[in-house]
């Protein structure tokens, strides 16, 4: 087996990896009971997923311009997406959603 | 590939059209223009327009939300109830909509050669840009250059617009600037710590991003228009994070009112000099010792012009609708 070979697996092993945490992150984000719970399953699942699916197109472009690109990207998300998650949760905190709290959910469609 | 990839975003910006349109709550109904918006750019990537898809995913996704949020603090949440029957207008929409698809049976296939939009002008462009401008992204030769006058136009289409929100909005006397702001709006975010922390990060860099994307236009996607949006959802993202007081410290209304000026009278004097120095008015090739030289000057200045208005309207709009939130 060739290095470009391994290389491939790998970076095909990331994009399999990041593309199924994003699934499972929106199946959370579809059937969690409450507000928290869904946005917990979303944000977690989406930070890491992207970030697998980015690793994987770096190990796909070989070092070039396209890879510090790729990683500038990527540490952005890895700053962000948490943060965005947080604030979200925060402000939902803040306006007095409870925890289980079903009913009093602002809106199943805005998430992340 | 790209085709299903064109094929489902198409379906999802359908999708979101039919949310926008369904929601009653405008909040939602906002987030989700953006999100449309969003899509919409991805879509333009997709077609190769690399230039059209930044300025959607800056202007459309980023500046105009956080704009439509600002002015929905004016308002209430939820759509008010009509109770008047809509037949007409979903017999309008729907006869919009027939007409619309009946005129797509007559547009060429999409990239033909010979279709008559890439018959006219366009491939006088492609061939002649590298002679006589000498800048690899066409559409930068194409926007500064060659269509000068129809940018000049837009600029002021912008400025005209700044102005305009300026004399709607910015009634306010003069000495109570900052002294009606209460204390929970002046101050932003900073009570909240991680938000705070990680924006503070990365407002720098995007503010250096929106340069990287002004200066950089010659030789990649970009230009005034995406820079001045880019620069402006920094010291937007700065003003949530710090309190408008913070903000107006750093660019005061002044300054701001003084940029929309300066880069419209740029632009204008980047063709008057032009004529001054024995060509037309925006003909840049008289600017410089070649007239290549002379055409790279121009653009570049013409470029900065642009991004300096839109940053100054763009964030004064954002100023006056915060300034009326917090006096309510």
């Amino acid at each position: 087996m060739t290095a470009a070979a391994v290389l491939d697996a790998a970076s095909w092993a990331l994009l399999v990896g990041g593309g199924f945490f994003v699934f499972v992150g929106g199946v959370g984000a579809l059937r969690m009971p409450d507000f928290y719970t869904r946005m917990h399953a979303a944000g977690i699942t989406d930070t890491l997923g992207t970030l697998l699916v980015l690793t994987g197109v770096i190990l796909q472009s070989g070092l070039s311009l396209a890879t510090v690109k790729l990683l500038a990207i990527a540490i952005f998300l890895l700053l962000t997406s948490p943060t965005a998650a947080y604030a979200l949760a925060n402000a939902a905190r803040l306006s007095g959603l409870k925890p289980g709290d079903a009913a009093a959910d602002p809106d199943p469609e805005q998430r992340e | 590939m790209i085709t299903l990839f064109g094929v489902f975003i198409l379906s999802l910006l359908v999708i979101t059209a039919i949310g926008i349109v369904r929601s009653t709550n405008l909040f939602a109904a906002v987030m989700l223009a953006g999100l449309f918006s969003l899509q919409m750019a991805a879509m333009f990537f997709i077609l190769d327009a690399a230039d059209v898809a930044l300025t959607e995913a800056a202007v459309g996704a980023g500046v105009a939300t956080v704009l439509l949020l600002s002015a929905l603090a004016l308002l209430d949440d939820e759509e008010r109830r009509t109770r008047r029957s809509r037949w007409a207008a979903i017999a309008v929409s729907l006869a919009t909509t027939l007409l619309m698809i009946y005129a797509t049976f007559e547009k060429p296939r999409f990239g033909d050669p010979l279709a008559p939009a890439n018959q006219h002008v366009a491939p006088w462009y492609l061939e002649n840009t590298p002679e006589l401008i000498d800048v690899p992204n066409v559409v930068t030769a194409i926007l500064a250059s060659f269509r000068g006058y129809d940018t000049l136009g837009e600029l002021f289409v912008i400025f005209t617009a700044g102005t305009g929100v300026l004399f709607v909005l910015a009634q306010r006397r003069r000495d109570t600037r900052f002294a009606r702001l209460p204390n929970a709006d002046a101050q932003g975010l900073r009570h909240h710590l991680v938000p705070r922390v990680v924006g503070r990060l990365l407002v720098p860099f995007i503010v250096l991003f929106g340069l990287y994307v002004q200066f950089h236009a010659d030789f990649g996607p970009g230009g005034g228009f995406q820079a001045g949006a880019l620069v402006s959802a920094g010291f937007v993202l700065f003003a949530l994070l710090e309190g408008e007081r913070a903000a107006l410290r750093v660019l005061p209304r002044r300054v701001l009112a003084g940029m929309i000026v300066l880069g419209a009278l740029l632009f204008v004097g980047v063709g008057v000099a032009g004529m001054l120095l024995g060509g037309n008015f925006l003909d840049y090739s008289v600017l410089g010792a070649t007239p290549v030289a002379g055409q790279h000057v121009g653009i570049l200045l013409v470029e900065l012009g642009v991004g300096i208005t839109v940053t100054g309207v763009l964030l004064t709009i954002f100023h006056a609708f915060a300034a009326r939130v917090s006096e309510r």
